[in-house]
């Protein structure tokens, strides 16, 4: 076989993918934020051609959706710009909601695996607990993280708490699916064997059920860790909270600052992307060490 | 209980099985009666579902009898099982896919508590035992199908347990492969003065392996014939020619015949 070319096999198909979807997002700009523009000209009595008009829909103040290179140069100008402590600055921002992503990722994912181990060895707990896993999936997390927020702020907890349990709240839930299903895995000539041995369920979830369950755990964190970026993000809309991702988009919205918006949107996916990328890195470490094949 | 149970590794009366199944219940075994003394090489024969297995998994408690009675070392199959007293080879090699070879054959000493000294010498010897030496370090995908048969072997060798039940170790191999580890089974059997129950469908395999040859028949699945070898402990592989040893095959091939149906 041929060997793999980076740059034909990977780059250029995204490259082409992202150069189309950034011609697309112009026209866009061009096309939505046209109407301000003649509405501008015709108040002032004046007409506006269009050779005239289009430098205008890209260097709007509020457009209605504002042109890439603003968007990146907000992202430029508030990220290395300014300093990373500073109140105006994505990164700090950016940080905010990490904090809060990582805190319920992490409890989500105890929490899942606990679960998890409960249902799979107790038919008690399969039988009472998988109903209530599922149903609290039912509940959109639009209409119960301002509840959320409000019942813990009476009881003192704010700030990165509450947001931390919205995460953990829509995160643990991939997890035990995905590690229920990993425990028990293993097939039935494996658990045989450690019958053989007389072995303990302690021995039994450690040396088969646990090392059985790696590539289930790993597909749920991945999908887990995305929306514990989510619910951070969320957790911060009903608050009014003055910092975070969540914050700035709402902030956003409130004074018409889509380039801001827009910005805040990008740092999200940005972040979304690092956190699956690292999961997805953690991966491959564990299947590499557990033996798989290169 | 007689002192023929309490001195026998395994004691079958009247004993049947009968799984319940969603389309009623199939009977796997009735009526057996069988006793397999204290270093015996017993082989089970007999066509495919006619139980074989299922009885080796009665005497490893991986399934309860129905009616009748089975002893293990004058024990009751689960508390035999709770002192560790067999080694199961299955019918496939079952290691575990995230440890090398070595760390498989490791596992049941891990269970069993061996210190990590005694277990690196136990994985070096079984290892050698079924020429595997220079393998340990592999993980089971990178070696041949009978190669990871010969580490399942080795796993069971690995702790000390007399009695050793095998369910087709060797189905899977060539014919070479097959009388090298044949040889090293008896060699091995000797040396040790295990106890083996030993499930084959060849009746040059069972003949040269065993004292005794339990021939089996299905649908209901029952012994059929309890034949006694009368060749020498001493077995080279020639023996297969003697006469003796083909009138022997002889009577386990009749044994088979007359419980075989052709419906
Ligand atoms: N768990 C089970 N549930 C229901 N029926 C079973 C089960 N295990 C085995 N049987 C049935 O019991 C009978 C004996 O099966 P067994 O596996 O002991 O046969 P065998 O002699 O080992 O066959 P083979 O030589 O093909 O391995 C078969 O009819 C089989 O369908
Ligand atoms: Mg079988």
């Amino acid at each position: 076989m041929e060997k793999e070319s980076f740059i034909l096999d990977r780059l250029l198909p995204v490259g082409t993918v992202v150069v189309a979807l950034v011609a697309l997002w112009y026209v866009a700009a061009v096309f939505l934020n046209a109407p301000f523009e003649r509405d501008t000209a015709a108040r002032n009595g004046t007409t506006i051609t269009f050779a005239e008009l289009l430098p205008k829909t890209m260097a709007q103040q509020r457009p209605v959706l504002p042109a890439p290179h603003q968007v990146i140069a907000e992202l430029w100008d508030t990220t290395v710009n300014k300093a990373v402590t500073s109140k105006r600055s994505l990164v700090y921002h950016a940080w905010v909601t990490l904090s809060a992503t990582l805190l319920g990722f992490a409890m989500g994912t105890v929490l899942g695996i606990l679960l998890a181990i409960g249902i799979v060895h107790n038919r008690a707990m399969d039988r009472s607990l998988m109903p209530w896993v599922i149903a609290s999936q039912t509940i959109p997390i639009l209409a119960i993280a301002p509840m959320i927020i409000v019942v813990l702020n009476a009881v003192g907890l704010s700030g990165l708490m509450p947001k931390a349990l919205i995460s953990t709240y829509l995160s643990f839930f991939p997890v035990v699916v995905g590690m229920v299903k990993g425990l028990r895995s293993p097939e039935q000539i494996q658990l045989d064997l450690m019958h053989t041995y007389n072995a303990s369920s302690a021995q039994t979830f450690w040396k088969l059920r646990w090392p059985s369950s790696m590539p289930y755990l790993f597909t749920s964190l991945k999908v887990a860790i995305a929306i514990s970026l989510v619910g951070a993000i969320v957790g911060e809309l009903p608050t009014g909270a003055v910092a975070g991702l969540g914050a700035r988009l709402l902030a956003g919205s409130y004074y018409g600052q889509t380039v801001q918006i827009w910005a805040a949107l990008f740092m999200a996916a940005a972040v979304a992307a690092l956190l699956v990328i690292v999961v997805g890195i953690a991966h491959s470490a564990v299947l590499r060490r557990m033996g798989a094949r290169a | 209980m007689d002192s023929r149970t309490a001195a026998s590794v395994v004691c079958a009366q009247n004993l049947g099985l009968t799984f319940g199944t969603a389309d009623g219940p199939v009977v796997a075994l009735t009526d057996v009666n069988l006793t397999v003394d204290k270093g015996d090489f017993v082989s089970f024969i007999g066509p495919s579902g006619c139980g074989k297995t299922t009885f080796l998994r009665v005497i490893a408690d991986l399934e309860k009898v129905t009616s009748g009675t089975i002893t293990v070392n004058g024990m009751t199959p689960e508390e035999a099982r709770h002192k560790r007293a067999y080694g199961y080879v299955f019918q496939a090699a079952a290691l575990y896919p995230w440890r090398t070879i070595e760390k498989n054959i490791a596992l049941p000493l891990e269970i069993m508590g061996y210190s990590g000294a005694e277990q690196k010498e136990r994985i070096a010897r079984t290892l050698e035992l079924v020429n595997l030496e220079g393998f340990g370090k592999k993980y089971p995908w990178q070696l041949s199908g009978g190669m990871q048969q010969r580490a399942s072997i080795a796993r069971a060798l690995a702790f000390d347990a007399d009695l050793l039940l095998m369910d087709e170790p060797f189905g899977a191999l060539d014919e070479i492969v097959r009388d090298h580890l044949n040889e090293q089974l008896l060699k091995l059997w000797a040396r040790t003065n295990k106890t083996i129950c030993f499930v084959t469908h060849s009746i040059p395999e069972a003949v040269y392996l065993s004292t005794r040859i339990v021939v089996m028949s299905p649908r209901p699945g029952r012994v059929t014939d309890v034949i006694e070898s009368t060749l020498p402990n001493e077995r080279p592989l020639d023996i297969r020619e003697s006469p003796e040893f083909l009138e022997i095959a002889h009577r386990v091939r009749e044994g088979l015949r007359a419980g075989h149906s052709y419906e």
